[in-house]
């Protein structure tokens, strides 16, 4: 029934006021809905009191820029780290551009400090009060072996086929770094 | 000792000086006693034989292991395909396993009640929620570039493991010892490479990936290779027991890593190098004493122990460097957001009202599935037919081998520890030089039974009995009887018959007789000897040697 409301309402949608950019929904009293939803009734409501609109949205930015003396000190990020990164998460970004940038990441990240969190267990998964599934001990999947390597572009007699690996003491031949793509 | 007896010569040259001078050569002879007491006493202090007077406490081995067991389950951790030791290459890969994009792990219910299973086997407390992290790090068979592993809060922690080895020179005294288990996670396998160096690749095969694994990580409280194999061992039979895992290292589904380093006792451990590529449990004990000699030669030789991981060569016996860890390994374990904490709950009562019981893993239940451990089963062997304890390690390690005893015990008066003798020297004997399992024995426990029955009775002698073994080895179709019958062994029972045989004996060695009768009983064997060659066997040694005593004095 939600869905059908919605279609509706994406049919024949026009802003009400240029200002404030706020879309308001057309009348609806001739398309009442049979079990009579709050959403109709809402929408009359909406209707009735359009000259005093309660929206949500602040007209004005509320933000304000977090002063520097609130945040820990900007976090420089050394040549070392920076190989050690590039060998970790196979990103190419050693120029000064790339550096700047993750500065600038972290220095924005750094305003989170501002917030309070004492006493405050740190959320590792929105899946937090959900249970956790268990599956039966049975074989569901499997037997794809054509699927799967036709997706590989090289291939060996129904093996992948990989450069070789760290036995060799040839660094950075696992995969390709990736290179930081940078907007400033 | 050379470098210590040339400063002996030139000190008591000294003396000697002195003594000319003093005219008091008994003095000298004292001193000299003296001072070759001290010169002595200090050359045999292998370590530090010049500077210290005192020796220091010499250097001992800290030994920890790293156990990886693959789960004994029907599919995988994560997701739903087979998991098979032997399979076309990369056929029990699904999507999630190739780690296609939009593919999400579902944990498997018997994984972590094999988990659960083993943590109470090894006394461990069992977190009643534990949480699941990815650990990354780049290789070509682990296409997820994480692998999801219990790092923050494994699903059990705190264990013993009770093992025992043997000592003495006839290795029968039994030493008890006990591991700390630091903790037990469920962790996900990656696949296998192999390497083709000709043409520069390496060939990928994801069947194993993301198999269940349980880590057990262990205290380092072992101090040698010998330790650490009868842990590995006793773990291998409680594993087995338990239906968990098959542990055969051959296969790879008991994968064990040592972490070895030397130190002196009271001082801070020391640098610990990682021993990989052990394939069973001897080549663990010579890897772990390898390794702990090579570090205390580098240790004396005044070098530093690197850190780092070495393999283990089986053929020459060596370690070596392996690859050279660019600094330590950054993980950057990560919570996995995919999945929500594992809950586990004590008992029917505490499973909370939305939860599916039957889908619940409940420790309770659990714990009344438990089978008999091995050191259960030992105790009760020793205690219902008391046989040895080393015997019964004996048993229970081998498959097979308890029924086998209990069942013959059963069906035979004679004592268990007789029983034993049979089963431990001639059975198992046997089977070990043929390289065959209990269960291809070729003579069953009745045969063995009725055997033994028929040394009871007094109708063949022991000696005979184990000529017959043999036989029944070779026939196993044939029955106890029957070769008995045909190459006519039953003992000789009759007094006459016995009186004529040993009057025959005694007539035809005069001069043994002599001997006796002036003294030297040991002769008597001689002749015991010879009444048991004549008859083949057929007597009893007891009742011979009395007839034999009574002719001859």
């Amino acid at each position: 029934m939600f869905c059908k409301c919605a279609a509706r309402v994406s049919r024949a949608l026009r802003p009400a006021h240029p200002r404030c950019g706020v879309l308001t929904l057309p009348a609806r009293s001739d398309t009442v809905s049979a079990s009579g939803t709050s959403w109709s009734r809402w929408t009359y409501k909406r209707e009735s009191s359009n000259s005093a609109w309660n929206s949500k949205v602040p007209q004005v930015p509320t933000w304000e820029p977090v002063a520097e003396n609130q945040l820990p000190p900007p976090t420089r990020v050394s040549p070392d780290l920076v190989d050690k990164l590039e060998r970790l998460a196979l990103v190419d970004f050693g120029n000064k551009e790339g550096v700047d940038c993750l500065e600038k990441a972290i220095r924005f990240a750094d305003q989170l400090h501002v917030v309070n969190t004492d006493g405050v267990e740190p959320m590792d998964s929105v899946l937090e009060d959900r249970d956790l599934f268990l599956r039966d001990d049975t074989i569901t999947e499997g037997e794809c072996a054509e699927e799967l390597l036709h997706l590989a572009k090289h291939t060996v007699e129904e093996y992948f086929v990989a450069p070789p690996g760290k036995n060799n003491n040839n660094k950075n031949t696992i995969t390709k770094k990736t290179s930081c793509s940078i907007r400033t | 000792m050379a470098a210590s007896s040339s400063g002996y010569s030139r000190m008591f040259c000294k003396l000697r000086k002195y003594a000319n001078k003093s005219q008091s050569l008994y003095h000298i002879d004292t001193f000299n006693f003296v001072i070759r007491t001290i010169w002595i006493s200090g050359s045999k202090t292998q370590l530090q034989p010049k500077v210290h007077a005192k020796s220091l406490p010499q250097m001992v081995g800290v030994v920890g292991l790293e156990i990886h067991a693959q789960i004994q389950s029907t599919s995988k951790l994560f997701s739903g395909s087979h998991v098979r030791f032997l399979a076309p290459p990369n056929s029990l890969v699904s999507h999630f396993d190739a780690s296609l994009p939009g593919t999400l792990p579902v944990l498997n219910r018997r994984c972590v009640e094999a988990a659960v299973l083993t943590g109470l086997a090894l006394n461990c407390t069992i977190n009643k929620k534990s949480l699941f992290d990815r650990k990354h790090y780049f290789y070509a068979d682990m296409p997820a570039g994480y692998q999801i592993t219990q790092q923050r809060v494994p699903i059990a922690v705190d264990g013993i493991l009770v093992y025992s080895h043997f000592e003495g020179r006839k290795r029968n005294q039994v030493v008890t010892k006990s591991v700390k288990i630091k903790q037990i996670q469920l962790e996900q396998d990656s696949g296998k490479s192999l390497h083709d160096d000709e043409r520069s690749q390496t060939l990928i095969d994801l069947n194993r990936a993301g198999v269940g694994l349980m880590e057990l990580v262990m205290e380092p409280e072992m101090c040698c290779g010998e330790e650490a194999a009868a842990a590995v061992r006793e773990l291998q039979l409680i594993l087995q027991a338990l239906g968990t895992c098959q542990a055969n290292m051959a296969e790879g589904q008991l994968r064990v890593d040592a972490n070895v380093s030397v130190h002196r006792p009271g001082e801070p451990l020391g640098v610990r190098t990682e021993v990989k590529n052990i394939n069973s449990v001897r080549h663990l004990a010579k890897a772990i004493d390898y390794e702990i000699q090579r570090q205390m030669e580098v240790l004396q030789s005044g070098g530093t122990v690197l850190n780092e991981t070495r393999a283990f060569d089986s053929k020459s016996g060596n370690t070596i460097p392996m690859r050279d860890k660019e600094g330590l390994q950054d993980y950057r374990f990560m919570p996995e957001p995919n999945l929500p904490p594992l809950f586990v709950y004590e008992s029917e009562a505490s499973v909370p009202g939305g939860v599916d019981p039957a889908q619940a893993v409940v420790i309770d239940r659990l714990s009344t599935q438990l089978p008999e451990l091995p050191s259960v089963k030992r105790t009760r062997l020793v205690e219902t037919h008391g046989i040895l304890q080393e015997h019964s390690f004996t048993l229970v390690s081998e498959d097979g081998l308890m029924d086998y005893f209990e069942s013959v015990v059963q069906m035979t008066k004679a004592e268990p520890r007789k029983v034993i003798g049979w089963v431990i020297k001639e059975l198992m004997g046997n089977l070990n030089s043929q390289s065959l399992k209990v269960s291809q024995s070729p003579i069953s426990p009745c045969a063995l039974a009725e055997l033994i029955n028929l040394v009871e009775s007094g109708q063949i002698s022991s000696s005979t009995a184990k000529q017959v073994f043999q036989e029944m080895w070779k026939a196993p179709e044939k029955k106890v009887g029957q070769i008995v019958k045909e190459q006519d062994l039953w003992m000789i029972n009759d007094k006459e018959e016995l009186q004529k045989i040993c009057q025959r004996v005694v007539d035809s060695h005069p001069e043994e007789v002599q001997i006796i009768r002036r003294g030297n009983k040991k002769v008597l064997n001689k002749l015991m000897g010879e009444v048991q060659r004549e008859t083949k066997g057929r007597t009893d040694p007891v009742k011979v040697r009395a007839i034999l005593e009574k002719m001859v004095s």
